[in-house]
């Protein structure tokens, strides 16, 4: 009926739809005008200002100093990955099989880390385990309270991504493996793995570029002994003003980040199994027994210790004055007492942070999901290529290319560096690659057969998409939209660089609010910290109930 | 040719030179905005939007603004862009299409990295007049003086009673054993109050000696915060952390006071006034070369000078301005010291010095 051959390759064809090809452009056109050209002239002004030279690489390979710099980024942010997995796929599990009391709710809370400004985590950090803390541990300034405090920020990443896939596998052929004598660990390690194996590579491929380009956290808890690259080209930057050797480094940076991408993308190339995808209900079910209940239970306080005591922490500090608890700071967020430049109130900052997210959300979803799709259909060695290609937004030091945004949107057609839309773009660069990941796990095990079968009815490929590809993504589109909400609400590196003060997002007026001595000044920071928690909290449950036509429980 | 492909028909290089066409497309139409503003024209300046480029730690009062805006029509837009290192080095890479007219923040110090780079043009304003000579830090004319303030240790007034100690004299006195552990600073590579205290080391003990200090003061659990709200409002014992001095400035015992939740009698913290440790910073102000603005931006500079603007600092960035007998709030004849001496740095030597000074200072002390 369409008189159009059928392929019978796995995973079907883009379609012989000119227009499929061409939606593509669209994140290559974004991606080339505000990616690769910023840095085109930020690397053209640092090797090229007296005569084009390499040496800068020399400087940077040769020197023990930056060595030692990169190595130590290398290992912690390892040590990063396998902390985080360790305590991440438990609940990851809990949250795929089991339906218990508020469980929204409590995995909106684990994603609020995501979202707080690092300066703020230090100091619930320090008030849990640091010299005076809550707890009878002081883990300041060692290796310890840096990979603690990357679980703390990236926890929710292993738990979304690998649960939203561990929850559409069939239970059945674990059930098979069981009735066939399979001992669990044996159940686990054969039949499970291989199926949940994508979303876990994925969630550790973005936890370690996570911790690899780690900036605040290094900085605040770690002090100059611990410094990431990323530290080291801020630095070289912004205040040694040393290009040429930022330059090195960024592409170094760079560099790493394409490999460690290209790796993964070859390894997740071997691993995809096409799964009998079950809708997500018939998977998760109320805890049977004690020891399930126990389980449940005992995971949670591991949460709770990790990932949500630096919080409480830091609403209780909100609360606390010279006498006592009082709403006092939190009062004074709207009124501007001072009567000075700068205030920005709470509604104002609250109203900025919304629509950032908001039009990030609308900007980052769509671009990640075209590349999604176009790289599931894409094969060999091109899909693996333009895998790690795609990627390398979160491998680009924020202030390198804040800085070449600086020098290359300055003048019309594109003169965008003084205007809001820098700043959209600058967090749908860093967002929409978890829509790729989160996408891509899911769209790469659909099973060849439903399409052709479509197709074989007459189904023309918009309408394959809309009816079998859409639907079985969803979910996974919903994880990404959710990241690409709270990566933008939580963005402090690059909006700080590139911001106007009319513009301030939450965490760039808890900047404001440091950066003068005085309980009160402090007391505010963390008023608002609070505020930015619960805003973020209420965002995610928003964002869980939006299904697509009813068709979010498959 | 590449025989991989999306799909059909997209081959791998297209792929990438797609991308490469996009982005030498936009830098190939993108041209250098050329503004050179002819500033001989009308004194009138209703309509324009003035852009002044500060520190983050820039802060005065929206009247005082409004009063600027309102006598001459105009809009001001103020534009924080990092601390006063980056501030700078950020003015420079942008020098050819500057993000705005003035430049506020460049000091005693790094003015002579700005005047290599020629940033500024040269304005001489009138109100100058009423400015004591000592102030005047530039002498080619470039650089407008507008506020000074000092960097020196503060200390937390009840830690040293209870331990039963008196702040020390000299700063030899803290690589003691009594202050193990209980002295807080910056990381002079990312701090600004860092590098000062730095380079008041250096003046203080001498280029020869001022290493051996900082291994002592190492060897002797020295705390080092990455910036000064991090060693503020972290490691400084009035916050709950363990040191009981911190490197900060005069006028921080002030802030306390005036930004205490409850109406305080005395500053909980004070400043240790070591003979010739103090640094002092006087910040200024200058118009940008390639600004668009340029008449306009003359105005402002004289307005930083006059009463309205200068008596309005003090409360706002917690420095002292530079006119003769501006007046100056209680808070600051109270509980901030102005110290007697100071440290001298030649700035030339410290534009040639500073980097490898850094890395002798990170040898010592981090590494």
């Amino acid at each position: 009926m369409s008189g159009r051959s059928v392929s019978v390759r796995r995973g079907g064809r883009l379609g012989g739809s000119w227009a499929a090809r061409a939606l593509l452009l669209l994140p290559l056109t974004f991606l080339g005008l505000f990616f690769v050209y910023p840095l085109f002239e930020i690397f053209r002004e640092s090797f090229a200002s007296d005569g084009f030279s390499l040496a800068p690489f020399g400087d940077i390979l040769g020197d023990d100093f930056f060595l030692g710099r990169i190595w130590f980024t290398l290992w912690q942010a390892v040590a990063s990955t396998l902390l985080t997995l360790a305590l991440g796929l438990p609940s990851a599990y809990i949250f795929a099989r089991y339906d218990f009391p508020a469980k929204t709710l409590i995995r909106a809370l684990t994603t609020v880390p995501f979202v707080m400004p690092t300066i703020v985590v230090a100091f619930g950090f320090v008030a849990l385990v640091g010299a005076n803390g809550i707890l009878p541990l002081n883990l300041t300034s060692s290796i310890w309270i840096i990979l603690l405090a990357h679980t703390f920020f990236n926890y929710t990443v292993v738990v979304r991504t690998v649960s939203a896939l561990w929850a559409h596998v069939d239970p059945k052929t674990e059930e098979a493996a069981r009735l066939l004598g399979a001992g669990p660990l044996q159940v686990f390690w054969c039949v499970t793995l291989p199926q949940i194996r994508p979303a876990i590579l994925a969630a550790a491929s973005l936890v370690f570029l996570f911790s690899f380009t780690s900036f605040g956290v290094v900085l605040i808890l770690g002090g100059p002994q611990f410094a990431t690259v990323e530290v080291t080209i801020y630095n070289l930057t912004a205040r040694l003003f040393r290009l040429e050797l930022a330059a090195a480094l960024s592409l170094i940076q760079l560099a790493v980040t394409f490999g460690v991408m290209l790796f993964y993308a070859r390894f997740q190339e071997r691993s995809a199994v096409p799964l009998n995808f079950q809708p997500r209900a018939a998977g998760a079910r109320r805890p049977r027994g004690r020891r399930e209940g126990l389980l449940i239970l005992s995971n949670f306080l591991v949460v709770l210790a990790i990932v949500l005591a630096p919080l409480l922490a830091l609403v209780e500090r909100s609360f606390s004055g010279s006498d006592g608890y009082t709403l006092a700071h939190y009062s004074g967020l709207e009124t501007n007492t001072g009567g000075r430049v700068f205030f920005v109130s709470l509604s104002g900052a609250m109203k900025n942070s919304l629509w950032f997210a908001g039009a990030t959300m609308l900007v980052a979803v769509p671009l990640g999901t075209i590349i999604a799709f176009a790289l599931a259909r894409a094969r060999g060695r091109l899909r693996t290529l333009a895998d790690a290609l795609f990627m390398l937004p979160l491998g680009a030091s924020a202030i390198t290319l804040a800085f070449g945004i600086l020098i290359a949107l300055d003048s019309p057609p594109l003169n965008l560096r003084a205007s809001w839309v820098v700043l959209v773009i600058a967090h749908s660069l860093i967002a929409y690659p978890f829509v790729v990941r989160s996408v891509l796990a899911v769209v790469r095990g659909i099973d060849a057969e439903l399409r052709e079968a479509a197709t074989m009815l007459g189904a023309s490929s918009l309408r394959v998409f809309r009816y079998i590809d859409l639907p079985i993504a969803s979910r996974a589109i919903l994880v990404g939209a959710t990241f690409a909400f709270a990566i933008s609400l939580g963005e402090f590196g690059a909006s700080l660089l590139l911001t106007r003060p009319e513009y301030s997002t939450i965490p760039v007026a808890i900047f404001r609010y440091l950066g003068q001595a005085g309980a009160e000044r402090l007391g505010a920071a963390l008023a608002m910290s609070s505020v930015l928690m619960v805003v973020s909290m209420a965002g995610f449950l928003i964002i869980e109930r939006f299904r697509y036509r009813d068709v979010g429980e498959f | 040719m590449f025989r991989l492909r999306i799909g059909r028909g997209m081959p791998a290089w297209a792929l990438i030179a797609v991308l490469l066409v996009v982005a030498l497309t936009a830098a190939a139409c993108g041209t250098d905005d050329d503004d050179a503003d002819d500033d001989a024209g009308p004194e009138d300046f209703t309509g324009q939007t003035l852009t002044v480029i500060t520190h983050d730690s820039f802060f005065i009062s929206e009247e005082t603004i409004a009063a600027f805006e309102t006598e001459f029509g105009v809009s001001v837009e103020l534009l924080p862009t990092g601390d006063a290192v980056e501030a700078l080095n950020r003015a420079i890479l942008t020098k050819n299409n500057p993000e705005g007219d003035l430049l506020f923040g460049v000091d005693n110090v790094s003015f002579v990295r700005a005047l290599e780079e020629d940033l500024f043009i040269e304005y001489e304003s009138s109100a100058l007049e009423g400015v004591d000579e000592r102030w005047i830090f530039d002498e080619s004319g470039r650089i407008t003086p507008v506020d000074y303030g000092y960097v020196l240790f503060n200390y937390h007034k009840a830690a040293l009673d209870e331990a039963g100690l008196a702040p020390p004299a000299r700063l030899e006195d803290l690589t003691g054993a009594e202050w193990k552990g209980r002295v807080a600073v910056e990381d002079p590579n990312t701090s600004s109050p860092g590098q000062q205290l730095m380079l008041a080391t250096i003046d203080y003990f001498g280029e020869d000696g001022w290493l051996d200090w900082w291994r002592d003061m190492r060897e002797n659990d020295l705390i080092v915060a990455s910036g000064w709200e991090g060693a503020y409002y972290v490691e400084f014992s009035q916050y709950g952390g363990e040191a009981w001095l911190v490197n900060s400035y005069a006028t921080s015992p002030s802030a306390e006071v005036i930004f205490a939740e409850t109406e305080l009698d005395e500053s909980p913290t004070a400043n240790l006034l070591i003979d010739g440790a103090s640094y002092l910073q006087v910040e200024g102000v200058g118009i940008l070369r390639n600004a668009d603005n340029i008449g306009l931006a003359k105005e402002f500079v004289d307005f930083m000078l006059s009463r309205r603007f200068q008596e309005d600092i003090p409360l706002n960035m917690f420095v002292y301005p530079v006119l003769n007998g501006a007046a100056l709030p209680q808070a600051f004849d109270d509980f901030a010291d102005v110290p007697q001496t100071v440290a001298q740095i030649d700035p030339a030597r410290v534009a040639e010095k500073l980097e490898d000074w850094l890395d002798e200072w990170t040898d010592v002390v981090v590494r």
